[in-house]
């Protein structure tokens, strides 16, 4: 048996302690230990994005980080962007605009372009494009994705004025 | 990924000695976008992977224009391109680490773990020969440094010896009157490997109109990064005009020795190298007059 590591992290805002190996990756324990099943595995090669999860704040393939490197750390993936009552509004225009058809890369999608409106509440359609670069859907086109960021990013300015 | 352990040094000398201790079967941890890859993938084997991101060193980013820069071999290549003074004294850096994969590759990958995979495809290596980086190594008989143009040796090899690590890149300061840009060619418009690089620099002369030196850094176009010294010792003296770029271009396509692979037949390489060549420098030229 391998020897274990006991980590630390705050997952979605609430602090979780758990148990892994050290060849696991950040993937394989947000999902087959924490049961967070929200993040997917396309790849596991760093190609796809439908991984994506925000490492203190930061967009990150979680199938290249390895949970130890994570320890410490704060961790959100998709299952964090809603509230109890409430879906985020990237969540919302998603459903809106018809952004997803099968939905394997769009938590991915959601994760990432949140992490883009954190600190560009206005990007363009060039910017959008080239910020999610790491993103693939092999279903919509794109062009619906990034019209769902754009009017997320309108609600969002809204809701702030 | 097959079992092996984890450590996280915590300083360059704990590393140096891990190290030590474990030999060739342990493998340095910086991003992961590239060794994580290949431990997957069965390419490569460790018995220890020993992370080197909580060494406070090597992730570094210390700016001074009177002394330069100093990056940690470990810093993240987002750290780079949002310093907007590391971005404009080192433009060319920042481009190439603006274009290493996707946002979720830069938020992790670092310039030392790109210099160290060693790829002659690495978009890093051209803008670190352009900037004169130098490399600053630890090991077992000490530190040393080699400069960045002399520290791949063959296609996924380099100067490292047996138990040394990269610790950190130097940067000369910037100097007024210069310029510098690195340009790829890839199929796709993000998310892909060079087919061909050019990374160059140069420093005008006052009136702004003339070449007084120049450093040239090609990318996948021989089995390691090349320094393209001869083109750049033509370019010193020469008028900053396009016909100077195209014949930089034609002599940079010269000394290229690509091969044919999946991304481009040997043919195809000459004729992209002569045209990111001319390329960049008028666009090096550009952000040395101050536009663009
Ligand atoms: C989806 C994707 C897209 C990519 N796109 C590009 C691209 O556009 N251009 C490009 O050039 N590359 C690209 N890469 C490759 C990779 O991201 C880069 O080479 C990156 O810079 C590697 O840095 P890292 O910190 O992740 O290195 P790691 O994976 O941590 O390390 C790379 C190698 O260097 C060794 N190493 C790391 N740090 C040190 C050190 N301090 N001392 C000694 N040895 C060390 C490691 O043991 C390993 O062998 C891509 C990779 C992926 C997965
Ligand atoms: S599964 Fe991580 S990038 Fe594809
Ligand atoms: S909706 Fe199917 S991959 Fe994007």
């Amino acid at each position: 048996m391998a020897k274990k590591h006991h980590l630390s992290a705050v997952v979605n805002g609430e602090p979780v302690e758990f148990l892994c190996e050290a060849r696991q990756s950040l993937l394989e324990v947000l999902r087959d230990v924490l049961h967070l099943t929200g993040a997917k595995e396309g790849c596991n090669n760093g190609n796809c994005g439908a991984c994506t999860v925000l490492l203190d704040g930061l967009p990150v393939n979680s199938c290249l980080v390895l949970a130890v490197e994570a320890d410490g750390c704060r961790i959100t993936t998709v299952e964090g962007l809603a509230d109890a009552t409430h879906l985020h509004p990237l969540q919302q225009c998603f459903l809106e605009d018809a952004a997803l058809q099968c939905g394997v890369c769009t938590p991915g999608f959601l994760v990432a372009a949140k992490a883009l409106l954190d600190k560009n509440p206005n990007p363009s359609e060039q910017e959008i494009r080239f910020e999610l670069a790491n993103n693939l859907c092999r279903c919509t086109g794109y062009d619906k994705i990034v019209r769902a960021v754009q009017h997320a990013a309108a609600r969002l300015r809204e809701a702030r004025t | 990924m097959k079992e092996f352990e984890y450590a996280a040094a915590a300083s360059v000398d704990e590393a140096v000695s891990l190290l030590a201790a474990h030999g060739p079967r342990a493998k340095i941890l910086s991003g992961g976008t590239d060794i994580l890859v290949q431990l997957r993938e069965g390419l490569r084997e460790a018995d220890l992977v020993l992370d080197v991101k909580r060494i406070p060193e090597l992730t570094a980013l210390e700016f001074d224009s009177a002394r330069g820069l100093l990056l940690g071999a470990a810093t993240p290549c987002y750290r780079i391109y949002e310093h907007e003074q590391v971005k404009r004294a080192y433009p060319a850096l920042a481009d190439a680490a603006r274009i290493i994969g996707g946002w979720q590759i830069q938020t992790r990958a670092s310039v030392g773990g790109n210099l160290c995979n060693s790829s002659p495809a690495a978009d890093t290596i051209p803008a670190l020969i352009a900037h004169a980086a130098v490399c600053h190594i630890a090991g077992p008989d000490g530190r040393r440094s080699v400069r960045a143009a002399e520290f791949c040796t063959a296609p996924g090899k380099n100067v490292l010896g047996r138990g040394e690590l990269l610790v950190a890149l130097e940067f000369p300061p910037p100097v007024p009157r210069s310029g510098a840009r690195y340009l790829r060619f890839i199929p796709r418009n993000e998310m892909d490997i060079a087919v061909a690089g050019a990374g160059v620099w140069v420093r005008l002369d006052p009136t702004g109109q003339q070449i007084e030196e120049a450093r040239i850094g090609l990318a996948a176009v021989a089995p390691t990064p090349l320094e393209a010294t001869e083109v750049a010792a033509w370019l010193a003296g020469r008028p900053a005009t396009p016909e100077s770029f195209a014949e930089a271009g034609r002599m940079a396509q010269a000394i290229a020795r690509p091969i044919t692979d999946m991304r481009g037949t040997a043919e195809y390489r000459r004729h992209l190298v002569a045209v990111l060549t001319r390329r960049a420098l008028a666009d090096a030229v550009g952000r040395a007059r101050g536009v663009g």
